[in-house]
């Protein structure tokens, strides 16, 4: 019963998905919508990412420096754990978790509410794909703004570790610096890119999904918002699981 | 004109429409009435293709429906406008945004047109000076009215009403029905309304299709309404004290005798 469940749930997200991927009506109206969602999506979530980036930053340093406290280990090391750390893990996949908690909730809350108030029947009686029109912007918009959230969450976690080292005694600022820049392989940045590329694409089109087809009223709603979190968390982290093994290994 | 021929349609083994006949006329107010759970609303989402029913036949002006590919229904879909119960405005938009929301999806006008379009569909549902309030900040007879320029912006040739007068009070009821009948019969619309407000079977109904457990049990107008011998109907229509006064009233004075 759980795997036809599964299964029809897959189907049917499956042609969704190939209902928001179809030809916008209108070029002109799809671009600023796609601007719009851009700004909604992405750029509002600069705060959130600045604000987690650089505590979480600073934790790590600390626990890094606590717990590599030895004789045998260069005292640099715990700059080069702490950088290793947030771009193999933190930058792509822990944020794009913690986002999918707001951008997520977000847009199934949004479609749901316009499920449920006509909204979404009276574009279809105007003749227009409302998947395609409504979640198309949502997918592109955030997919073209992650990379740029990657890239703050990355330097603004160095620089919480920067601000330890400064404020506090813990570990030179030198040193610290020293292991952010010792052994750095570059494809580690492109490899959470592209994961946080996979991972927003699950965060959008799953809400979507969620929101898109709610029945009933707002507590339906509020389930909705409460499943697609829940099940892009869940997909975010087994796609996590086979990027790692494909692109590093 | 739309014509219905023998549409069934079920959910699982429960039948909702047995074979439903009916013809909705241009320039009429046709009404779809009955009880809560009769199949009407079913019946107006078949009509408009949001539901697809197992049999039957939906001519619009000759044009079946049921035999359109997907571009011909979207085609179609240009040519319908329709009010929901809830108004279905979009929040994020303003009053103006929503009525020029289908002239900017459909029409080649330049933006300035489209504004003097909006604004004139907003004039003629008496709405002028909201443009710039969101559907939040207005009442619920604003919402309907903005509804119903949106649905009249691009010229329309069939209007769908769903529960017009739902959660309205009296007076402004009788002004989204005398609004409704006015554009009808102004833009020469083959207008559907799915309704419970007995004010608006009296009122407006130049043809009235009354649905009874799936089934069409009567056709007819709003002055032979008084004269049913169906008693489904009779029930429905005038079930309270006032209707049946107003009946009795009429039968012995005449309908252009209709009480204040």
């Amino acid at each position: 019963m759980v795997i036809t469940d599964s299964l029809t749930t897959f189907g049917q997200y499956c042609m969704f998905i190939c209902r928001v991927f179809s030809i916008p009506d209108r070029w002109k109206t799809f671009f600023k919508r796609t601007l719009f969602e851009i700004t909604k999506l992405g750029v509002d979530s600069i705060p959130l990412v600045i604000v987690i980036s650089l505590f979480i930053g600073a934790v790590i340093t600390i626990q890094m420096q606590l717990n590599i406290i030895s004789p045998l280990v260069p005292s640099y090391s715990t700059g080069l754990a702490s950088r290793e750390i947030i771009l193999l893990e933190f930058s792509n996949s822990i944020l794009c978790l913690i986002l999918a908690g707001k951008v997520g909730s977000n847009i199934a809350s949004e479609i749901g509410t316009m499920r449920v108030t006509e909204q979404i029947d009276a574009l279809e009686i105007m003749g227009i794909n409302s998947a395609n029109f409504l979640v198309l912007p949502k997918i592109i918009g955030f997919l073209i703004y992650m990379p740029v959230l990657v890239i703050f969450c990355i330097f603004t976690s160095f620089l919480g570790g920067v601000l330890i080292s400064v404020f506090t005694d813990i570990i030179p600022l030198s040193r610290f610096i020293y292991g952010l820049q010792t052994m750095f392989s570059e494809w580690y940045v492109w490899y959470g890119l592209i994961k946080s590329l996979f991972f927003s694409f699950i965060i959008t089109s799953v809400a979507a999904f969620y929101g898109y087809y709610v029945k009933g009223g707002a507590l339906e709603v509020g389930k909705a918002s409460t499943n697609a979190v829940v099940a892009s968390s869940i997909l975010i982290l087994l796609l996590d699981v086979v990027l790692t093994k494909l692109l590093l290994q | 004109m739309i014509e219905v021929k023998n549409i069934t349609k079920a959910f699982g083994d429960k039948t909702i429409l047995h074979g439903v006949n009916a013809t909705f006329h241009t320039g009429k107010t046709n009404l779809i009435i009955g009880q809560s759970g009769s199949g009407k609303t079913v019946l107006v989402k078949s009509l408009v293709g949001l539901i697809r029913p197992e049999e039957g036949e939906i001519l619009y002006d000759g044009r079946d429906l049921m035999k359109m590919n997907t571009s011909q229904v979207k085609e179609l879909r240009k040519e319908i406008g329709m009010l929901f119960q809830g108004s279905a405005l979009f929040d994020s938009e303003t009053v103006l945004g929503n009525v020029m929301f289908p002239l900017t999806m459909f029409t080649d006008m330049s933006a300035a047109e489209i504004k003097e379009r909006a604004q004139f569909c907003l004039e003629r549902v008496n709405l002028k000076g909201a443009d710039k309030k969101f559907p939040s900040e207005i009442s619920g007879g604003m919402q309907k009215r903005v509804a119903i320029a949106r649905a009249i912006a691009l010229n329309p040739k069939y209007l769908f009403c769903d529960e017009p007068n739902s959660g309205l009070d009296p007076r402004t009821s009788i002004l989204i029905d005398e609004l409704l009948s006015d554009i009808t019969h102004e833009y020469n619309i083959t207008t559907i309304i799915n309704t419970h407000d007995m004010n608006s079977v009296l009122g407006i109904g130049e043809n009235i299709v009354f649905i009874n457990k799936g089934y069409r049990e009567w056709v007819g107008d709003m002055h032979q309404i008084y004269q049913t011998s169906n008693e489904a109907l009779n029930d429905f229509v005038f079930a309270n004290d006032l209707f049946q006064k107003v009946k009795a009233y009429v039968i012995a004075n005449g309908h252009d005798q209709q009480p204040n």
